[in-house]
């Protein structure tokens, strides 16, 4: 593959671009790259749990919407600090995540993706059911990180790179969690039961950890939202956003880190893009976009660029062999 | 001219090559059997004449070819594959995976009158009409598989490893039963088997298979009689 | 009493339709393996080609009908073009595609008829009969009596019909199916097609009640759902039993149980699909394999 030293090069020149952006844009482009991020952080959670794991969940939408609230709440009625409150949020979907995991992790497939899509319906229903708490259909505005005065920076542009830190905070905690152990493990159950139970992985336990550690992805991303936006409300967390949510991650990249922001952007540009192009015709071009990108793109984007490294390292090894043995043969002559 | 001809058969799973270059061919009215150990390729013959693995060569089913055309295609055209595991539809009834081997024939009297025959061939299989067909035993699962492929009245019958998996006596009875009414039809029979003794007694032609290449071609009375050949490639 | 029976009369009717559209899910789920989540969408999209038809002129009647015909050709046509593409293939990768589907027809009914909701005629006159003392409405009763012709006919059309019999083969066994020289592919088309049909049906049944709008079948489509799992996905009975199941409780809790208020009435049908994945995945009469992780 590429070469280590290439790697952090792509990924230092990427991490310097993503730090620019604030200061390249105007604040509602910002707003919108802030969106991308949180995103992408409850798209990588989705990703671990259907590309690496194996699972389909329908339900993501309602862990990101208990993450938003749980946040939400803390700060705006309990009076918790912003930062701590991301964590308790990824926390509570931590919890909420295994409890619902240990039943409905022992249903196959579709049955498991049939479940979680009944959770993504009476989340909002149930926001809705206990407005005394969530002020209901009314929506709770709940106050923003505000850029501390000695910084220089704009709201927006602050507000970016705190989610940024949080985002890549997230993003390497994924990364370890892959090469790990328990990331062995998931993807032994992803890619064969059986042989991975013989060899000792517990499946039950890591498929009900993953759904959790997925769930808390979704929850922190749901708190970062509450940052970004400043208002809750059961509307922004209907069945579309999971859907949208399993858009991304097949778009992106099945099984990849990367793919959770190019999940990310399609989903936050694509409607707008869309909708721009046609207001009526959003739900055709989005949904014909989706039906595309499985038909020429099955691996996502992440999987495109993987293949187009691969080829491009192959020819690259082709070359170096064969100037390599044109000099330890003087006669000449290639492979 | 024989009813199948092949020439030059190439068969491969990826990157497995399993069948590599095999010529053979089936006289109309003849029983034929492909003999030779696990893993020489046997099965992949069958399925490669059905179209359910991808080969190159030539094989002509009474003067057509019949490379690269799908499976049910082939079936049509009157090849009746009786397939190792015997394919049965367990949780239909027996007279339903008999009137599915049928499901070719526009002519719905004669389909019953063959329906008749069958049960008359077969009294197991009258007794069990309404059951479903993963009730039966292994014995009368390969009776019915065979039977299914008869409904179709084929003009090709190919058998993949009928005796596996069923009990000596009952294979043994299986064979005879099928003998008896190939002879009385003329019907034109390949046959794959491990079994060598009750595939050399059945059939008129042998050949053997060995990784992937007919080692061996004659007729079946005197491979049987050959005590060498019999030693070097059957083991008895 | 009166009232209770009337309920229940209406509870069956209302199941009939949650039936119908389950009936769909099953065929497609027998036959393709997958679950259609855009059984709902297609539905709604074939009740507004039947409200255009009717608009302009045509008689309800004969506008239904060509609704179904043009519905079941338009099923067969997508299992061909679209869904065979990725048949065999990943579970995921096919729920997105139907998901895709969703959106898409979501949207183009949008495009084409707008967003707002318009009344939709119904088959049966407004009118209500005795029948043993109760009074009924002739819609409900008709309503039952069309799925019970329906559910007739299909199962005449599996059981007793050399069609049916291949359809049901290769369903089951393709590989053998092709050895006995049924074409599978056109099976599985004709299933998508009956599919579509059927979905068509359920949705100018239940248009009169609610209003025609691109979210009809939204809420149809969840119950369908908690029909078919409730039922067994892979078995028609259980889709007809779940169905009435799903129907009656969804009437009695809304009639008799206050604290169920409008918007909570979609956490039952939600409810049941939980509580039978967990304890029963297989449903009622479906087979056990199926569901087990």
């Amino acid at each position: 593959m590429t070469s280590p030293r290439v790697r952090i090069s792509v990924i230092c020149a990427l991490a310097a671009l993503a730090v620019a952006i604030p200061f390249l844009f105007g604040p509602y482009r910002v707003g919108q790259f802030t969106l991308v991020l949180v995103y992408a952080v409850a798209v990588l959670g989705l990703n671990l749990l259907v590309g690496y794991n194996g699972q389909i969940s329908l339900g993501h939408g309602a862990f990101f919407a208990l993450g938003a609230y749980s946040a939400a709440l803390l700060i705006e009625k309990a009076n918790v600090p912003h930062l701590l409150a991301v964590p308790a949020a990824g926390a509570v979907c931590f919890v909420a995540g295994y409890l619902f995991g240990i039943p409905a992790l022992r249903l196959r497939g579709l049955y498991l993706a049939l479940v979680t899509l009944g959770l993504a319906i009476a989340f909002p229903q149930l926001i809705k059911r206990f407005d005394g708490l969530t002020d209901g259909t009314q929506g709770l505005t709940v106050a923003q990180p505000v850029a501390p005065s000695w910084l220089g920076l704009a709201d927006d542009q602050f507000l970016y790179l705190l989610v940024l830190a949080f985002a890549a905070l997230m993003f390497l905690g994924a990364w370890n969690l892959v090469r790990g152990q328990l990331g062995r493990a998931i993807t032994a159950v992803r890619d064969a039961e059986i042989p991975a139970a013989t060899l000792g992985v517990d499946l039950g336990a890591t498929k009900t950890r993953v759904f959790a550690v997925s769930a808390a992805y979704a929850g922190v991303g749901g708190a970062l939202y509450v940052f970004a936006i400043g208002f809750v409300a059961p509307e922004a967390f209907t069945l579309t956003l999971s859907f949208a949510f399993l858009a991304a991650i097949v778009v992106g990249g099945l099984a990849t880190i990367s793919g959770a922001v190019f999940g990310a952007l399609f989903i936050e540009f694509v409607p707008v893009y869309a909708s721009d192009v046609n207001d009526a015709l959003t739900g055709v071009i989005y949904g014909g976009v989706l039906i595309a990108f499985m038909w020429l793109l099955p691996e996502g984007a992440a999987g495109l660029l993987h293949r187009v490294r691969g080829l491009m390292a192959r020819h690259r090894d082709r070359r170096e062999w064969a100037s390599e043995e044109k000099d330890l043969t003087p006669e000449g002559g290639a492979a | 001219m024989s009813l199948l001809e092949v020439e030059g058969l190439h068969a491969a799973y990826g990157p497995v090559r399993v069948l590599q270059g095999l010529d053979f061919s089936v006289e109309q009215g003849r029983k034929a059997a492909v003999l030779g150990p696990n893993g020489a390729g046997k099965t992949t013959i069958l399925r490669a004449l059905s179209g359910m693995v991808n080969a190159r060569g030539r094989v002509e089913f009474d003067g057509q070819s019949l490379v690269g055309k799908p499976t049910a295609e082939i079936a049509r055209r009157g090849v009746a594959h009786v397939p190792e595991g015997r394919g049965t539809f367990g949780s239909l009834t027996v007279e339903e995976n008999l009137r599915l081997g049928a499901y070719v024939r526009s002519d719905g009297e004669e389909v019953r009158k063959d329906l008749h025959q069958v049960y008359g061939w077969f009294p197991r299989l009258g007794e069990r009409q309404g059951q479903a067909a993963g009730s039966l035993s292994g014995g009368e699962q390969q009776m019915l598989a065979v039977a299914r492929a008869l409904m179709l009245r084929p003009r090709l019958l190919m058998l993949d490893e009928p005796s596996l998996g069923i009990a000596p006596i009952i294979g043994k009875e299986l064979f005879r039963a099928l003998g008896e009414i190939c002879d009385e039809h003329g019907m034109t029979v390949l046959l794959v088997e491990q079994n060598a003794g009750l595939a050399l007694d059945f059939a008129d032609h042998a050949y053997v298979l060995e990784s992937g290449r007919i080692a061996l071609s004659g007729e079946a009375d005197q491979i049987k009689g050959d005590d060498d050949v019999r030693r070097s490639y059957m083991g008895y | 009493m009166e009232r209770f029976v009337q309920v229940l009369v209406d509870g069956i009717a209302t199941g009939s339709i949650y039936a119908a559209v389950a009936l769909a899910l099953v065929l497609i789920f027998r036959s393709t393996g997958i679950v259609n989540f855009a059984q709902g969408e297609m539905a709604m999209f074939s009740t507004f080609v039947a409200w255009g038809l009717y608009e302009a002129g045509v008689p309800l009647g004969f506008a239904v009908l060509s609704t179904l015909v043009l519905s079941f050709l338009a099923g067969m046509a997508i299992e061909r073009t679209l869904i065979r593409h990725f048949e065999g293939g990943e579970v995921l990768t096919l729920v997105i595609v139907t998901l895709g589907l969703f959106i898409l027809l979501n949207g183009l009914a949008g495009w084409i008829w707008g967003f707002e909701n318009r009344a939709f005629p119904s088959l049966f006159p407004d009118d209500a009969v005795d029948v043993v003392g109760v009074r009924l409405s002739v819609e409900s009763l008709g309503i039952v009596a069309v799925l019970l012709g329906v559910v007739g006919l299909l199962f005449l059309l599996f059981q007793r019909t050399k069609i049916g019999l291949a359809m049901r083969a290769a369903a089951l066994n393709p590989e053998s199916s092709a050895l006995v020289g049924v074409r599978v592919g056109t099976m599985l088309m004709l299933g998508w097609g009956l599919a579509a049909a059927l979905g068509a049906l359920a949705g100018v049944l239940v248009a009169p009640r609610l209003f025609l709008d691109v979210n009809l079948m939204g809420s149809v489509l969840i119950y369908a759902f908690a029909a078919a799992a409730l039922g067994g996905f892979d078995s028609a009975l259980g889709a007809v039993v779940g169905g009435w199941v799903i129907g009656v409780s969804e009437n009695l809790a809304g009639t008799y149980v206050d604290f169920i208020g409008a918007d909570l009435k979609i956490l039952v049908p939600l409810g049941i699909i939980f509580v039978v994945l967990l304890v029963r995945p297989a449903g009622l009469f479906g087979t056990r394999e199926v569901a087990r992780a």
